[in-house]
């Protein structure tokens, strides 16, 4: 797309950081930043970056949102440590970030904004724009982008202040001339979003996009203009998609495979919400979704579909999780197929609703009174979340059985692109309903799986009761000593079972050496690049990173034993670290972090460092 | 095994009774309940394997597992919601609910409340026996104030809710009251409630005979029923006792003696059909001791789509245009080829 002239740069990757108010449209541009990397061919990971609060008082630090993105020639696992440019919209956006950027770094300031007051709400004294050090300090672009984008849009018949609101695409507009941006995908966009309800709205963003982008052209500044080649990787049809919607499309394909239906139901919860709004659109694939009352009446609802012979699925994060323990426990007694998606935030309560965190494993593992250990899985990119889904439906239908199925806000808001699946060749799920010719016996156990089998109401003579009481395998209420403990024994034994089903562990390295880095979740971008760069340097350090965490992959103890150290990185205080020396009595070693931010690959190599010294 | 289209007259009490031994205390008013739905179901023309019966938590909600059809005794307060996902997976089942005081108005009544006002088409059964009665003996939800019990030894603090104002509230498309003591008038109840499509919601005066015996006797007793019940009846005056009625004052009912001027005419008429909540409100006020208790279906107002028919239909609009196609969506409008 661009071609190559004097004033290019070749670089293999940048990363770029939009920082403005909650309402200045950062999230907007970002993301169309993302789809124009990802469609002039470079690999891309994003990290959306938002307050809790949706319009916080303008101009303040606590309204600032962010959107970083890495994108690259070569393989972009993170969505990187640090900034290489950083666009500020105003004074509170500039204080909020600027300690992210490092010295020499590009940054572009919004000039307008930078006003007595706004200064003033963002805790600045003086300008720091008529600071000469701090001027030196980076390379510094200053645009009149209010004006600016005013004056281009002399001609549009919107109002002054709808116009001043499509500054944020002239500063993308401008960001995409930097690094040879193709404006297309964004032209696009405004077409699809507004070309036929608003064409004077779609008309303005357009004026305001090519402005920004004919400025850079004709600025005198001396300036660096970057390119990038094309990241080399396997030809195909590539979109690009996020966690929540990798876990939608997942869901669907899922409920295809094992020709169910789909009903989905949930309470709106950040981030889970994008789960059900993404369900809820796709009526035409036959989903039925339920917004529930409350995050204990979804789980209920979907409990109830799968007694009546739906693929059912809640999502949810850390305060519905919780308020679902009960009926989870009741799934699991029942031994009914349900699908529970937990994205992840920070906790516990209410805790950092926006930032994310890995801190739900134990609760995944043992919130249940009782002992009840179910399958628990975990996706560790955005696009991982369209395989983990469909493994939640294989598990779910095979085992009969509730999964936890997490994913983090990281991977969830995270976006990267995805060689789009061939959905003709996706594997069919296997899970038959009991046969009406047959006699039923409720816990009658599949003798290789131990699974039951369901029998759906409307079959004539397979009417039989389930619940919470314990139950004998004929289906009676029991009591029993010696059932009871038989009970607690299969149910356990058939979600160990499911080990027997899974691949051997893929080891990223060598098969032994002096350090194993096991990780699992989104923490497998940061984790993989800071182990690459170290095999580089000649250490003898492999990584391997968990997908099933109940049951664990059998050979995982054999691979561990052969390791003379093994740290555990975790966006938590330590809760895999904990199962894995509980069940392999290794001495492994947490490498934690709890700031609702991911891992920086500079950290996790200077721990790893430190480990082999 | 072959009776997908199982006759009406084919099916008998008998065939909904399960062979499990019947575990409420001797005397215990569920027994009564039980009988009369097994002999209700069987006249409603709908197959057996088309009975779902849902549960929560407490004696009246150990129900299913009495019941010949399928059943699911779920946990405490939340029946709603797994007979909302049963109902809203598959409409064409037969789903019945039952609850207690407790089960429905205390730990579940927020989900009761969305159950009413979704209108699923679900028959509530509420087993109302003032007590709880499977934790042995403390105050519920519908206890009246002052009651001592092993919880309250000082008498109970807290106002009393009452079933029927609470469904009124939530705008429960059909609403009935019935009594364990009376069978014909529960097997009526039930039918009636069947036959009505949206939330039917049934309160039944149930006695615990171990921890609040007694407990309606003033009202359903046999020597008292005629004079302290008021059976209600479509397009009838509101009469009860020898000579006795309704009359409206204002917004208030009060009771008249027929006679000295007083004309039957002037008596309030039963009019379970009008869409005001109103009238029905006025009824479900009305109680022992200063009120006949009132008996019946005080309302059932038809044409409110219920939520699984508004469910299914959107799906059905939205795939008249054909179904989806998973490589279509899996593409999405934003893919790039590689070569």
């Amino acid at each position: 797309m661009t071609q190559a002239t004097d004033s290019f740069e070749e670089i293999k990757s940048a990363v770029v950081r939009f920082a403005g108010d909650s309402g200045d449209g950062m999230q907007t541009i970002g993301e169309r930043f993302t789809d124009s990397s990802a469609f002039a061919g470079n690999d891309i990971a994003t990290l959306p970056d938002f307050p809790a609060e949706i319009r916080a008082p303008a101009g303040t630090l606590a309204g600032v949102s962010g959107y970083q993105l890495q994108f690259g020639s070569t393989s972009i696992l993170t969505p990187g440590d640090e900034p290489d440019a950083l666009v500020a919209m105003n004074p509170a956006a500039l204080k909020a970030n600027i300690a992210d950027l490092p010295e020499g770094g590009m940054l572009v300031v919004n000039v307008d904004s930078f006003k007595k007051m706004n200064l003033k709400k963002a805790g600045y004294e003086s300008n720091p724009l008529e600071d000469e050090e701090f001027r030196k300090k980076y390379q510094l672009i200053e645009l009149d982008l209010t004006s600016l984008t005013k004056e281009a849009l002399s001609e549009s018949p919107l109002k002054p202040s709808d116009k001043a609101r499509c500054k944020n695409f002239f500063a993308l507009g401008f960001m995409c001339y930097v690094y040879g941006r193709p404006l297309e995908p964004t032209l696009n966009f405004f077409d699809q979003k507004w070309g036929k309800r608003l064409p004077d709205v779609a008309d303005a963003n357009s004026t305001a996009l090519k402005a920004g982008h004919n400025l850079g052209d004709t600025m005198e500044t001396a300036r660096n203009r970057y390119q990038l080649a094309k990241a080399a990787v396997t030809p195909g049809v590539y979109r690009k998609i996020s966690g929540n919607e990798a876990t939608v499309y997942g869901l669907v394909a899922g409920a295809q495979c094992a020709n169910r239906e789909l009903l989905y139901s949930g309470y709106p919860i950040t981030p889970a919400s994008p789960v059900l709004e993404g369900l809820s659109a796709l009526k035409k694939y036959g989903v039925k979704t339920v917004q529930a009352e409350d995050e204990i009446a979804a789980m209920g609802v979907a409990i109830g579909a799968s007694f009546a012979g739906d693929l059912s699925v809640v999502a949810t994060s850390g305060p519905g999780m919780c308020l679902k323990s009960e009926f989870i426990g009741l799934a699991s007694i029942t031994e009914l197929p349900v699908i529970i998606c937990n994205v992840q935030r920070g906790g516990p309560s209410t805790g950092l609703p926006t930032k994310t965190e890995q801190s739900d494993l134990l609760q995944s593992l043992f919130s249940r009174h009782g002992d009840c250990p179910l399958p628990v899985i975990a996706a560790h990119s955005p696009s991982d979340c369209f395989d983990c889904a469909i493994e939640a439906c294989r598990i779910a239908l095979t085992y009969c059985t509730p999964v936890i199925f997490l994913s983090d806000l990281y991977v969830a808001n995270g976006a990267e692109p995805w060689l789009v699946p061939n959905a003709s060749v996706l594997p069919s799920i296997e899970a038959e309903f009991a046969n009406p010719d047959e006699p039923y016996v409720s816990y009658k156990r599949n003798p290789e799986t131990l699974a039951r089998t369901q029998a759906i109401p409307g079959q004539p003579g397979l009417e039989h009761r389930i619940g919470g009481l314990e139950k004998a395998e004929d289906g009676g209420v029991s009591y029993d000593p010696d059932n009871h403990e038989q009970m607690t024994h299969l149910r356990a034994d058939k979600v160990e079972r499911i080990a027997d089903s899974l691949a051997p562990t893929e080891l990223h390295g060598e098969g032994e050496g002096d350090l194993l880095v096991i990780g699992w979740g989104g923490t497998y971008g940061a984790i993989t690049s800071a182990v690459q760069a170290m095999q580089a340097e000649g250490f003898a350090v492999s990584s391997l990173h968990l997908r099933h965490l109940n049951p664990l992959p059998k050979d995982l103890g054999d691979i561990i034993s052969k390791f003379k150290k093994v740290i555990v990185p975790e966006l938590n205080l330590g809760q895999l670290s904990l199962i894995l020396r509980a069940k392999y009595l290794v001495d492994a070693i947490p490498l934690t972090k709890v700031q609702g931010k991911p891992f920086k690959v500079s950290e996790l190599r200077e721990a790893f460092h430190k480990e082999l010294s | 095994m072959s009776t997908t289209n199982t006759e009406e007259s084919s099916l008998t009490k008998k065939d909904f009774v399960t062979e499990n031994d019947v575990r409420w205390c001797p005397g215990c008013g569920d027994y009564a309940i039980l009988n009369a739905v097994q002999r209700t179901l069987p006249e409603l023309g709908v197959p057996k394997e088309k009975f779902v019966v849902v549960s929560g938590i407490g004696c009246s909600s150990r129900f299913p597992y009495y019941m010949n059809t399928y059943g699911f005794h779920t946990i405490h307060g939340r029946a709603p919601t797994v007979a909302t996902g049963v109902k809203s997976a598959n409409p064409d089942l037969s789903v019945w609910m039952v609850t207690g005081d407790g089960d429905g108005l205390s730990i579940g009544g927020n989900h009761l409340m969305h159950l009413l006002r979704r209108n699923l088409d679900i028959n509530v059964l509420l087993f109302n026996n003032r007590i709880y009665g499977l934790t042995k003996g403390q105050y519920s939800p519908t206890s009246e104030v002052g009651k001592k019990t092993k919880s309250t030894p000082a008498g109970s603090l807290d106002y009393p809710i009452n079933p029927l104002l609470f469904a009124l509230g939530s705008e429960a498309t059909f609403v009935a009251r019935t009594s364990d003591t009376d069978q014909k008038h529960m097997v009526e109840t039930f039918k009636a409630a069947h036959a009505h499509k949206g939330t039917s919601f049934v309160e039944i005066f149930q006695n615990c005979v171990i921890f609040n015996n007694h407990a309606f006797d003033p009202v359903t007793g046999r020597e008292v029923r005629g004079e302290q019940a008021l059976m209600l009846a479509e397009g009838q005056p509101l009469r009860f006792g020898e000579n006795k009625g309704i009359r409206l004052n204002g917004f208030d009912p009060e009771v008249v003696e027929l006679g000295n001027g007083v004309e039957e005419s002037d008596l309030l008429v039963h009019q379970s059909k009008t869409s005001n909540p109103a009238y029905a409100s006025i009824l479900a006020q009305m109680a022992y001791p200063a009120f006949p208790t009132p008996f019946g279906i005080l309302r059932q107002v038809e044409g409110r789509e219920t939520y699984e028919d508004a469910l299914h239909a959107q799906i059905k609009s939205a795939q008249a245009q054909g179904d989806g196609n998973l490589q279509e969506l899996l593409t999405g409008k934003n893919s790039w080829v590689v070569e």
